[in-house]
């Protein structure tokens, strides 16, 4: 029978049925990072349990790090007690962990691909929601929560229900200054943020054929934001040409006998999904948004919505909401809003293309004065890449500063962290009320093009005529 | 690892009146941040327990006739609010075992149940008889028994509601995941050969 990705992955990693109805899932990777697994480690500790498969499991820094003091103790003492905790679990429990002085660290989502660590057609988990970046591999990968983080340690398996799948189509190409951050804020959009509930989503269509690896992972990254528990697209040669030669990629010896397994994975042409979706690369605009959900979105010449005009009780009341907390003045054009803060990372868009493609438009230009940009690589690898291509001085020069590795100002549980109201141009993937670290914090979510248009005319503007696209 | 059949909790009970008590109540967020859960027992109730000044207020948890309690009672819509884990994790680190009121909010159940502790629902009018009797002598030993599904106070002998699915999963030593999914230890294993990329 024809089978799309997902139901084979599933297929080939389900150990069984359990006595709850769910299936005893096999994962075949486990990513941990120092917020949510030490208190799971403790578990295994109380249990008196080993990590069944810990050359399978992988650590990295990421949430909590400093940005800008990178040399232990760190000034939080939480935060340097959770840091310490996690090399001693790795330590203690005999798994691979890139820390600081590896030069491999980084956030999670981006570790795993550079390393060669996510492959196609395994299945991945990870206590953090952005785990479905690694679909972009063709890799099955769930976030999830601190109990489960023990399971996974302890069995290297979990309970999980099956998923439906909803393919999504994008056909065409993106027009200039339009991104792949662009088309995930799109299709939150269009589906709404609680639209794919109980779904995976398989992205596809010319567009997908078309897009890098690193423009996948943008788009795989936010299928949480979208409710979906994970997204993919199939494996291709741009999959097998990235993993190519990466420290945990497959020897050369085993190289076409692990492609060929890989290609095996790939969704059937036949096959079926539970439900399809069709979209026009055409009308995709530069994205941002203007609430504090995720799918609160317009394109960038979009005018903040009234919620007097709006019929639908409910809706009415959460744009209301969100204007008050956005402080955004309904009917007015989200253009021009001023911004405070301008924060380019995450692993959404914190990966070296990026920057790359920030620097070729940034240089030459200022950050306005006032604004506080700083730029976060999404890695040690991408921080090390970017100055040897001369990428972080551009940066400086604009009047960015340019950080170490970390989660950063994607959710500010380290020292950056939005102060009062200030409004943030952000190329992460939450607008959620306080999620950049002041409770009355403001985020407006857009590509990285856009955030760097942002920073230098001091408001929110289209990358297309800042920057002559 | 067989794990414990829980059939029966005994203790002594305390008692935390109202309605709603969510989970930022019982466990405030800021104490997310921490390394293990076993120290969050500490600041369980902690903003209506403490000042800001950290010292105590008035709070039945405060109360040096209640130090031995065991047994949380409470009122409607117990553990409402966000998924987070660390509420029971506060619960059952702070030393209780099982918790007895009118109603649950259903993730907090599960999370509870998953970590051992059993929660029985009771009748508002039962739950003012436990408490009468506590109150006047918190050293009388409550037994909750889980087969039965009652509640034996002092000379009081009421009966609670437990779900069937905890129940079993209670009784069996099934209450947490983990346990089952260990079971099939030699499964993995073969899966893992079988599939290969895992080595
Ligand atoms: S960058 Fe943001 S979304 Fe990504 S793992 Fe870190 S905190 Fe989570």
């Amino acid at each position: 029978m024809a089978k799309n990705l997902f139901q084979k992955v599933w297929d080939a990693h389900a150990v069984r049925e359990l006595s709850n109805g769910q299936t005893q899932l096999l994962i075949g990777t486990h990513l941990i990072h120092e917020v949510t697994s030490p208190q799971a480690f403790g578990m295994l500790r109380d249990l008196g349990i080993k990590v069944k498969y810990p050359e399978r499991t992988f650590a990295t820094v990421d949430h909590i790090v400093p940005t800008d003091q990178r040399e232990e103790p760190f000034s939080d003492p939480l935060a340097d007690a959770m840091i310490k905790e996690l090399a001693k679990n790795a330590e203690e429990f005999g798994v691979t962990y890139f820390d600081l002085g590896s030069g491999k660290q980084g956030v999670v989502h981006v570790v795993g691909p550079e390393q060669g660590i996510t492959q196609p057609g395994t299945t991945i988990a990870c206590g953090d929601s952005h785990t479905a970046t690694h679909g972009a591999f063709g890799a099955i990968a769930f976030g999830i929560g601190t109990t489960q983080v023990r399971d996974v340690l302890a069995t290297q398996t979990m309970s999980l229900g099956k998923l439906k799948v909803r393919r999504i189509n994008v056909e065409g190409q993106l027009k200039p200054g339009v991104y792949a951050k662009d088309v995930a804020l799109h299709i939150i959009g269009l589906l709404g943020a609680k639209g794919g509930i109980g779904y995976a989503y398989e992205y596809g269509g010319s567009l997908f054929d078309s897009f890098s690896m690193e423009e996948r992972m943008t788009v795989c990254n936010m299928s949480i934001e979208g409710g979906a528990r994970c997204g993919y697209v199939n494996p291709d040669q741009k999959t097998f040409d990235y993993l190519k030669g990466r420290p945990y990629s497959p020897s050369d010896e085993n190289w076409d006998e692990a492609v060929e397994k890989w290609k095996s994975f790939a969704s059937d042409s036949d096959c079926e999904y539970d439900d399809t979706v069709n979209i026009s690369a055409d009308d995709i605009a530069p994205t941002v948004t203007w609430g504090v959900s995720p799918d609160q979105g317009f394109s960038i010449e979009g005018l903040i919505p009234d919620p007097k005009v709006e019929e639908n009780e409910n809706d009415r009341l959460s744009i209301q909401e969100a204007v008050d907390y956005m402080k955004l003045e309904p009917g007015n054009p989200i253009k021009g809003t001023k911004i405070d803060v301008a924060f380019l990372g995450s692993c959404t868009n914190g990966r070296l293309s990026d920057f790359r493609e920030v620097a070729k438009f940034l240089k030459g230009h200022k950050v306005s004065e006032g604004v506080k940009a700083i730029a976060v690589p999404g890695s040690q690898i991408v921080d090390l890449m970017a100055k040897k291509e001369g990428i972080d001085k551009i940066f400086s020069e604009a009047g960015f500063e340019w950080r170490g590795a970390g989660c950063s100002m994607c959710l500010a549980m380290n020292p950056d962290k939005l102060v009062g109201d200030q409004l943030c141009a952000s190329s992460s993937n939450r607008n959620f009320k306080g999620r950049q670290g002041s409770p009355t914090g403001r985020t407006v979510l857009m590509s990285p093009v856009m955030v760097a248009a942002a920073a230098v005319n001091g408001h929110i503007s289209d990358a297309r005529e800042v920057f002559s696209l | 690892m067989a794990l414990e059949k829980i059939e029966h909790i005994e203790g002594k009970g305390v008692y935390v009146q109202g309605n709603d008590i969510d989970t930022d109540r019982i466990i405030p967020a800021r104490f997310m941040k921490c390394v293990t859960f076993d120290g969050l027992g500490e600041f369980l109730f902690y903003d209506v327990r403490k000042d800001d000044q950290g010292n105590d207020k008035e709070h039945p948890l405060n109360e040096s006739r209640f130090s031995e309690a065991s047994i949380l009672i409470s009122n409607a819509n117990f553990g409402c609010g966000s998924s987070r884990e660390h509420a029971p994790q506060a619960l059952y680190r702070y030393g209780f075992r099982a918790i007895i009121a009118e109603s649950f909010a259903e993730i907090f159940f599960g999370n509870c149940c998953g970590l051992g502790v059993p929660c029985a629902v009771a009748s508002h009018e039962d739950i003012n008889k436990i408490t009468d009797i506590i109150d006047s002598d918190p050293s009388t030993e409550i037994k909750l028994d889980i087969v039965d599904s009652t509640v034996s106070v002092g000379d009081l002998v009421v009966s609670v509601e437990i779900p069937q699915a905890a129940k079993d999963a209670l009784t069996h030593g099934r209450w947490d995941p983990i346990a089952e999914l260990q079971e099939a230890e030699q499964d993995v294993d073969e899966l893992v050969n079988h599939l290969g990329y895992l080595d």
